[in-house]
């Protein structure tokens, strides 16, 4: 065999595992009910959750709760299957955080309470206009 | 009144633009071949048209913005009127049609300059140039083809009634907003100025080594494309590395994740293509040195491309979605994208696959004691790195793929993909360190076993010695990250021996080893102020935060009140409140400020002090350097007493909400990161306790809030603000002298008799959280009742973050810089010597 030979073979077996362990650290897009189903199995990686915060009749978000020392808050969150679970958060509210129109929880359940390690969101207010100021 | 004139203008220059483009790239490709050069003034000339449109479109959108025309959505959008100069340049590229505009504009700018500075060259490699700014202009012609419903490109000459449904412009076409909505408050920063011209300048650069190699395959000079495309891929691997460095470094002083680099999609998209580029111009530099690697080379230089063109697809398309949390909104724009990415991918095949038989390569097995192996050995690590971070990023690429073929697929990113990511790229710098060090050596010397031994001992035991003093020193208990540390520090001591030795000859051979040192002292840089980041405002007061928790969770957050110290780690650290920047007088408390003369011209409302220790009175005016911002003062006290103040920033937008940014004090050896996490809401209404009285006459003693205060005197008021005294009606002011924790506060409420009514008007001090109120006067035993009620002391949660040795990384960058200049110089005057032989 030639040293290219090997070299080659060397290099496809970093890139399988470069591939393989992307597959494997891939989190994935799923329901709460999904999530805690992988919970109950022993599974502890982290997921993500999409949804939107619940409003009132009136447009404003419900459901938020900041700890009283407001270093962390916990809020409700209604997933794509329109279920509504308790997400706790170990952090200040983000900024943006009610005008958010989608939020994306980075996270999983813990002892039974959903833990959001992360939260990403989506304001399309931020870059896009809503009509004109007058 | 509508100026119809300069969008009209604009839409005409664009369709110019693209037309010309397309025109010169038809005009260059006919002269390829042709001995009578019939085409040859014609292409220049259409190529020169192209470039004055693209002139034309710049100014003319840019007279849009300083000119404060808001009938255009682009101005509307991005601008508004108290932005200054550098700020109107800026949010010229702060939509997508800017951004594109402004790669197309250093297009341009190199289009002119590759024409004039090649002979032979000139035809076949201007006109794959040029067939690339065919698909830019593209992008923002906004035309829209009839019949097929079909739109081409997003235009920035577009008029706000004709982008936006607003009922307005039913009832008033002519409409015009009285100010826009203002540039995105984390661009406004001096980094975003030159941040995004350098990047694109850098993304524009990247087409000249692609299109050298094309045309040395369309015209048959499959080796000789090297020499003219070398010193442009180093240029172009140089400026793309400033780019992204510069655009860490924004992200570092402006954004508030804590870091220079977060792995978002956004910045892996531009990292992978600039690893690639690094890659292809290593084994170009073999090739030119012993013929070899030329067919590695040529797919590296097209896949360079590729991947630029790939990394516009993916931040410009809306495909990251949630994946990411800034790329731009999707303009509609991802269908033009593909064809742009699937045009050059098939080009470059096509053209590759007709030549690739013809093009030589080394049959014979390569030594390990060869330079090219080293060299072959370090493009590859460079090149893993780069498939180690596009694979992951891609995922919502696949998951498009997948759901285009009637699956589904609901793969996320890695849940901690910093994580993720620098595990990875960890393993692959070390491998990357120890080859730039050792490959140096094989580089220079003609190398057999025993040579080897006597050229690398010195070097390794010099940097076994030194990384076992820094890991007795910094502690790094790490395996992985001892290890590159070693490799690293390894790398700098071979190559300042490599330096010395070469740059005694001639000092221009000297840019590999320069730029080598840089990259290992940013690796060493990166290591510490990354994986030795430590954050100080970790909660030790041994409180539970919320029993809410499940687990314990880690807390990295300080809760501070204003004017009460808290230790944290080596500091004690002190809120101060809120300050406005001006621009005479440094810090300008906010509490002293009383009214405004515009959004930009303050008026003083209390006697005070500013941060550079001027002295202002009442009625004074501040001017400010921008009304949105405000900054938290917050001062830093060590063991020996010394202070720092910091004043991370908060910026409050009307359309995009609070934004934070970070102050960092900088010390040689570590940066003191500090950014405020929240604070309460300055919209909210203030709840008072219930009202407390209490009995005082004027030069006695008594308690506010738990403050020292003293009731100084009673003074008869002819007038107050707001309130037309009568002649029987009587007003008097009280004057309480508080002793607050660092300064005397003047409290006056006041007490007016009006119509036999009375009215009382308190005052309020917002440090101390209390207000004071008159609230029946005893003239009869000379005393005053007054009504004291407070609330919560104004507070902040701020995390504080040390990063040492960040400046190695900043210094290192400096160094490979330098070492892309000094290579770049002598590779370009290769060319020149060439050239003007008649042989390019």
């Amino acid at each position: 065999m030639k040293k290219s030979h090997i070299f080659g073979i060397l290099i496809i077996a970093v890139a399988i595992i470069v591939i393989m362990s992307t597959a494997g650290d891939a989190s994935a897009y799923v329901t709460f009910e999904d999530a805690q189903e992988m919970a109950s199995k022993g599974n502890d990686n982290k997921i993500h959750v999409v949804g939107k915060l619940p409003k009132d009749g009136s447009g404003n978000v419900v459901g938020i709760e900041p700890s009283p020392d407001m270093m962390s808050f916990k809020f409700q969150m209604v997933d794509e299957n329109n279920e509504t679970q308790i997400v706790y958060h170990p952090n200040p509210m983000p900024t943006d955080f009610l005008r958010s129109e989608q939020v994306v929880v980075v996270g999983g359940y813990q002892n039974g309470k959903f833990v959001a390690d992360k939260i990403l969101l989506k304001c399309p207010s931020k870059y896009q206009e809503e009509g004109v100021n007058t | 009144m509508i100026h119809y004139f300069p969008g009209n203008l604009g839409h005409i220059l664009v369709i110019l633009a693209f037309i010309s483009s397309l025109v010169a790239t038809y005009a260059f490709a006919r002269n390829i071949n042709d001995e009578n050069n019939s085409w040859a003034r014609f292409a220049k000339g259409a190529f020169y048209i192209h470039a004055i449109a693209i002139f034309g479109i710049v100014i003319t959108l840019f007279l849009m913005i300083s000119g404060h025309m808001f009938e255009y959505h682009y101005v509307y959008n991005y601008t508004s009127k108290i932005l200054p100069i550098y700020y109107q340049i800026s949010s010229f590229w702060n939509g997508q049609e800017g951004s594109f505009l402004l790669w197309m504009f250093w297009n341009a700018i190199l289009g002119l300059i590759l024409i004039h500075t090649n002979k032979s060259w000139r035809d076949s490699m201007m006109a794959v140039f040029t067939f690339t700014q065919v698909f830019l202009v593209s992008m923002i012609m906004g035309v829209v083809i009839p019949g097929l419903d079909i739109k081409i490109g997003s235009s920035p000459f577009l008029l706000l009634r004709d982008v936006l449904n607003d009922p307005i412009f039913t009832m008033q076409p002519d409409f015009i907003p009285e100010d826009g909505r203002g540039l995105n408050p984390l661009l406004q920063n001096y980094w975003m100025v030159i941040h995004p011209p350098t990047l694109f300048l850098g993304f524009a650069t990247t087409v000249i080594p692609f299109a050298f190699a094309v045309a040395g395959m369309l015209t048959g000079r499959v080796k000789e494309w090297i020499r003219p495309a070398l010193p442009w891929a180093q240029f172009s691997a140089a400026v793309l590395g400033v780019g992204i460095l510069m655009g860490a470094y924004w992200a570092y002083e402006t954004l508030n994740f804590g870091g220079y680099w977060n792995w978002d999609p956004v910045e892996n998209a531009v990292y992978v293509p600039w690893l690639v580029l690094v890659a292809a111009l290593h084994t170009m530099i073999a090739f030119r040195k012993s013929n070899v690697a030329l067919k590695s080379s040529i797919i590296l230089i097209l896949a360079t491309y590729i991947l630029i063109v790939y990394s516009t697809f993916l931040t410009r398309s809306g495909v990251l979605g949630n994946a990411s949390v800034h790329s731009f909104t999707d303009l509609g724009l991802s269908g033009q994208l593909l064809i742009y990415l699937f045009v050059f991918i098939i080009l470059s095949v096509i053209v590759a696959a007709r030549v690739w038989k013809t093009i030589p390569s080394t049959e014979e097995e390569t030594s390990a004691y060869s330079r090219e192996f080293w060299i072959f050995m370090g493009a590859t690590v460079l090149c893993l790195m780069a498939f180690q971070v596009i694979i992951p990023t891609s995922i919502p690429v696949w998951n498009e793929i997948v759901e285009a073929f009637g699956g589904s697929s609901n793969l996320a990113p890695p849940a901690d993909q910093v994580e993720f990511y620098t595990q990875f790229q960890l393993y692959f710098a070390i491998l990357l360190a120890v080859l730039s060090g050792t490959g140096q050596f094989f580089w220079w010397t003609k190398m057999d076993k025993s040579k080897l031994k006597q050229e690398l001992a010195a070097p390794i035991i010099l940097s076994l010695v030194a990384s076992a003093v820094i890991f007795m020193v910094a502690k790094v208990q790490n395996i992985w990250y001892l290890l590159l540390l070693t490799a690293s520090v390894y790398s700098i001591i071979a190559n300042l021996k490599i330096f010395v030795s070469v740059a005694k000859s001639n000092i221009k051979l000297s840019g590999g080893a320069v730029a080598h040192i840089g990259v290992a002292m940013m690796l060493i840089g990166v290591l510490f102020s990354s994986g030795y980041s430590k954050i100080l405002s970790m909660n030790n007061t041994g409180l539970l935060w919320s029993k809410e928790f499940p687990d314990e969770v880690n807390q990295n957050n300080l809760l501070l009140f204003v004017n009460e110290p808290r230790q944290m780690a080596d500091y004690k650290m002190i809120y101060r409140g809120l300050r406005k920047l001006t621009t005479e007088y440094g810090y300008v408390d906010l509490n002293d400020i009383s009214d405004a003369v515009d959004a930009r011209k303050l008026i003083i409302g209390r006697k005070t002090v500013s941060s550079t220790g001027h002295e202002l009175n009442v009625g004074d005016t501040i001017n400010i350097i921008n009304a949105e911002n405000s900054y938290f003062e917050v001062i830093f006290e060590d063991e020996n007493g010394k202070d720092f103040t910091l004043y991370p920033r908060l910026q409050m937008n009307e359309q995009m909400g609070n934004v934070y940014s970070p102050d960092i004090n900088r010390t040689f050896a570590a940066d003191l990161y500090t950014h405020v996490r929240t604070f309460p809401d300055p919209d909210q209404e203030i709840e008072w306790s219930e009202i407390e009285e209490i009995t005082v006459s004027p030069g006695s003693q008594f308690f506010i809030n738990d403050y020292v205060a003293e009731f100084i005197n009673i003074e008869p008021l002819r007038n107050v603000p707001g309130i037309k005294l009568g002649p029987e009606d009587i007003a008097v002011k009280a004057l309480i002298e508080i002793q607050g924790e660092y300064q005397t506060y003047t409290v006056e409420p006041i007490y007016v008799i009006k119509d036999k009514m009375a009215g009382r008007i308190p005052d309020v001090v917002n440090d101390l959280a209390s207000r004071i109120t008159i609230q029946s006067i005893n003239p009869d035993e000379n005393s005053f009742v007054f009504g004291l009620s407070t609330t919560q002391k104004d507070w902040i949660i701020i995390e504080a973050v040390a990063k040492p040795w960040i400046n190695v990384l900043w210094l290192g960058t400096l160094l490979l810089v330098i070492g892309f200049g000094i290579a770049i110089s002598r590779r370009y005057t290769e060319f020149q010597k060439m050239r003007d032989k008649g042989m390019e």
